[in-house]
């Protein structure tokens, strides 16, 4: 067998407020988190949309230069994986003593200091902020935390849809199993303006856009719940497509409806959003969560806040194990198996009241 | 790709190799325009007429040539006309690496690295948003087909390719990382084959960004490693490679165009936007992969250096390699094809790599052009005229915003 693959610490800051705890808390209780209404005017026109964002930091953004003229992306980002790195590492990593790979996920990226540059340059591009562009960048949020984390190990951003923060954790069993780093952060994060926002509801009216970010930091070992599985990710076209590649999604996790096994699946509450799981995960009569109900559709930044949310249960004792699913809207269908400590998953997927819809 | 903790550990390394590579750029369409473009020494640049450039200080760049109707009958016109500039690249370039490697599609990963993605759409989205916000006609599509992970699977889908896609955004290391990403899930056994490769097409925000830094060269032509360089030009465009293992190479009877002995990945944490003076980063990048490649540096024949031509970019990799190459400094023959074509950020890395394997394959080596003084840090042989040389083992540097840095070895086959 490789080395395990532990969850060292997790950090969130979303809608419900800033830390894992506020996160937690809000989708443990299940109860609706006040919306805002992000409104705009242009050549006499109003549009109004309802969102939900993260709560006024108070002194909860990490204090480092970087940050100062940073896109608030960023800030969240920073704030997740100052909660997730522990102290210890942290200021190993600053002495250069230890090694932390960073990845981050996300879709939309940076779009307030986008917005910002575009309309300025359409305005006059002779006098647009050249403090402003390199913020846009998609990968800037993620240099931002190598140099907080004074790392100068490997740092990946990549780009999907609200499923794509799985990749980053099998892209960061990669880098531990190869022993490129001795431990590496993933964070999923993402802000709102008016242009996103508007932008999701072109999909269905039902979407609350959200923001934030939440962290897992991984090292090899098993200090701490495991990683156990992260299968190939399904990609798809078509809405069809997403609802096979959900079914087959479900068998590839080979999840196990013994009661002592949380599912965090990626329902948001918009039906067409919703159906793939809900037809996949029809007959799963365990205990289950639903993040994006509660704290909104934050794309790149939801499938993470997942993760948090059932490594959070794992930590608890409540539960063996947690199933976290998202069908992500036009790439792929991903998930992840976490487990109290380490075992064999064919110990866990040969149990014989599994059942499973077959693939179609 | 897929990971699992009860997985056997793989026994050890696996030999990785390049069976196709495609490329477009402003030289030309595909890897016969571009060796001779190359090899001729010739560059690449004309007026930018994509978009405004007016009111920015430059107005010229590496433009490509990209057919405005399917130059296949495989791709609707429908299909063709919801793909954004940089996916048609991609595409083309993309169709010519399997066609070299005698595929037709197939399952593998597709590795993708890019920066700008499809901007190009997302600025026309957001001039009708401002301009008529309650206007909803056409905005969903091109919310829809701005999204690069809707793009690239479906370009997947036109290829024939069937499984996981992963984009990378490293700025402009990004392309060098897709296929690093690549060479590792080849070399570690995850993947048999691998499709990657890196695109960026020229947009408006982008390019007065860089206006705005002043990173432009006001001339419109960029000088790497001149000393009164002024700035670099951008270009667009896009390079994929098949990489794959030799023994799956071998064993379908594939021509291995070359074999992929390294790569290196490292973040210069310096600044946001401007290098260690004296290339820290660039040099661990290159520094591992000459360990795992299990090569001395006076054994790399040639750098494609990332050599954007600005002056902070430019002294830096120029100490890294100096600080790399100790002794052997002089015998290490360095170009920046930058030079000729401009700088494609999310594409650079890939393009420049195909660029390599076109140099291994002729045995010639790209110039660095519009040189009228060399710098002093130029202590390596800076190529100033393309030259027809014995070319084993090349070396390609990309380095990004934000501090990605990556470098590449590639070797003839049996080089060693």
């Amino acid at each position: 067998m490789s080395a395990g693959i532990s969850v060292v610490g997790i950090g969130a800051v979303s809608a419900a407020g800033w830390g894992v705890q506020a996160l937690c808390e809000a989708v443990r209780s299940g109860a609706e988190i006040e919306r805002s209404i992000l409104t705009r005017e242009s050549f006499g026109e109003t549009v109004n949309t309802p969102v939900l964002r993260v709560p006024e930091p108070g002194a909860n953004v990490p204090k480092f230069p970087r940050l100062r003229r940073a896109s608030p992306i960023s800030k969240y980002a920073a704030a997740a994986v100052i909660e997730a790195v522990p102290a210890e590492r942290l200021a190993s990593s600053l002495a250069g003593e230890f090694r932390i790979g960073v990845i981050t996920t996300l879709m939309n990226g940076c779009v307030i200091y986008s917005n910002r540059f575009y309309r300025e340059v359409l305005n006059d591009p002779g006098i647009a902020s050249p403090i402003l562009f390199p913020e846009t960048v998609f990968n800037a949020p993620s240099s931002h935390l190598s140099a907080l984390l004074g790392s100068t190990s490997p740092n990946d951003t990549l780009i999907g849809d609200g499923a794509e923060f799985f990749t980053g954790l099998e892209l960061a069993a990669e880098w531990i199993g190869r022993g490129e780093v001795d431990g590496c952060i993933v964070v999923g994060n993402e802000e709102i303006d008016w242009l996103s926002s508007e932008a999701l509801r072109f999909y269905s009216r039902d979407y609350v856009p959200s923001e934030g970010a939440a962290a897992l930091y991984l090292e090899a070992g098993d200090h701490g719940p495991q990683l156990l599985q992260v299968p190939d990710p399904l990609t798809f076209s078509g809405a069809r497509a997403r609802v096979d590649a959900a079914r087959q999604l479900r068998v590839a996790l080979d999840a196990n409806d013994d009661g002592r096994t949380l599912l965090v699946d990626g329902r948001c509450g918009v039906l067409k959003h919703d159906q793939p799981e809900n037809l996949a995960w029809v007959d799963w009569q365990g205990p289950k969560f639903s993040p994006r109900r509660i704290i909104g559709e934050s794309l790149g930044a939801s499938a993470a806040f997942q993760c948090a949310v059932a490594i959070d249960a794992i930590r608890s004792g409540q539960f063996a194990r947690a199933v976290v699913t998202s069908v992500g809207g036009n790439e792929q269908a991903a998930g992840a198996v976490f487990g109290a400590r380490p075992e064999p998953l064919s110990a866990v997927v040969k149990r014989p009241n599994a059942v499973h819809p077959s693939p179609s | 790709m897929a990971f699992r903790a009860d997985a056997p550990s793989n026994s050890g390394p696996i030999a990785v190799a390049i069976t196709g590579a495609g490329i477009i750029t402003s030289m030309g369409q595909d890897i016969s325009e571009n060796a001779a473009g190359f090899r001729a020494g010739r560059s690449a640049f004309r007026p930018i007429d994509l978009f405004d450039t007016s009111r920015q200080r430059v107005s010229t760049g590496g433009q490509c040539e990209v057919p405005a109707t399917s130059p296949d009958p495989r791709i609707s016109k429908k299909t063709w006309d919801r793909m954004d500039r940089g996916t048609r690249m991609a595409w083309m370039a993309a169709r010519e690496a399997l066609a070299m490697a005698g595929l037709s599609g197939g399952a593998m990963p597709m590795m993708v690295g890019t920066s700008a993605a499809a901007m190009a759409l997302g600025e026309t989205y957001f001039k009708q948003a401002v301009a008529t916000p309650n206007q909803r006609s056409g905005q969903f599509l091109r919310v829809e087909t701005y999204q690069p992970q809707q793009q690239m699977a479906g370009m997947a889908r036109q290829l024939g390719i069937e499984g996981p896609l992963r984009i990378i955004s490293n700025a402009c290391a990004s392309g060098a990382n897709a296929i690093g990403h690549a060479f590792h899930l080849v070399r570690s056994g995850k993947a048999e084959r691998v499709l990657a490769g890196g695109y960026d097409a020229l947009c408006q925000l982008v390019f007065a960004g860089f206006d705005t830094l002043q990173a432009l060269s006001p001339s419109g032509i960029p000088r790497p490693f001149d000393a009164a360089r002024d700035g670099l030009a951008l270009g667009e465009g896009a390079g994929f490679v098949v990489v794959e293992s030799l023994a799956a190479a071998k064993a379908r009877g594939a021509r291995v165009i070359a074999e992929v002995l390294a790569y290196g990945a490292a973040t210069d944490i310096h600044h946001l936007t401007q290098p260690h003076p004296e290339g820290d980063a660039a040099l661990k990048t290159m520094t591992a992969a000459c360990e795992m490649a299990g090569l001395d540096s006076g054994e790399i024949d040639y750098i494609n250096s990332h050599g954007t031509g600005t002056p902070l970019n430019d002294i830096a990799e120029g100490q890294a390699i100096q600080r790399w190459a100790g002794r052997d400094v002089s015998k290490i023959k360095v170009s920046s094809t930058k030079s000729a074509i401009g700088h494609l950020l999310g594409g650079a890395g890939s393009v420049e790599s195909v660029i390599c394997l076109m140099a291994l394959e002729g045995q010639w080596l790209p110039a660095n052009l519009n040189v009228r003084e060399l710098d002093p840090v130029c202590t390596f042989d800076l190529l100033r005229a393309p030259r027809d040389t014995k070319v084993r083992t090349v070396l390609t540097n990309s380095f990004g915003f934000g501090g990605a840095n990556a470098t590449l070895i590639f070797q003839k086959e049996g080089g060693r």
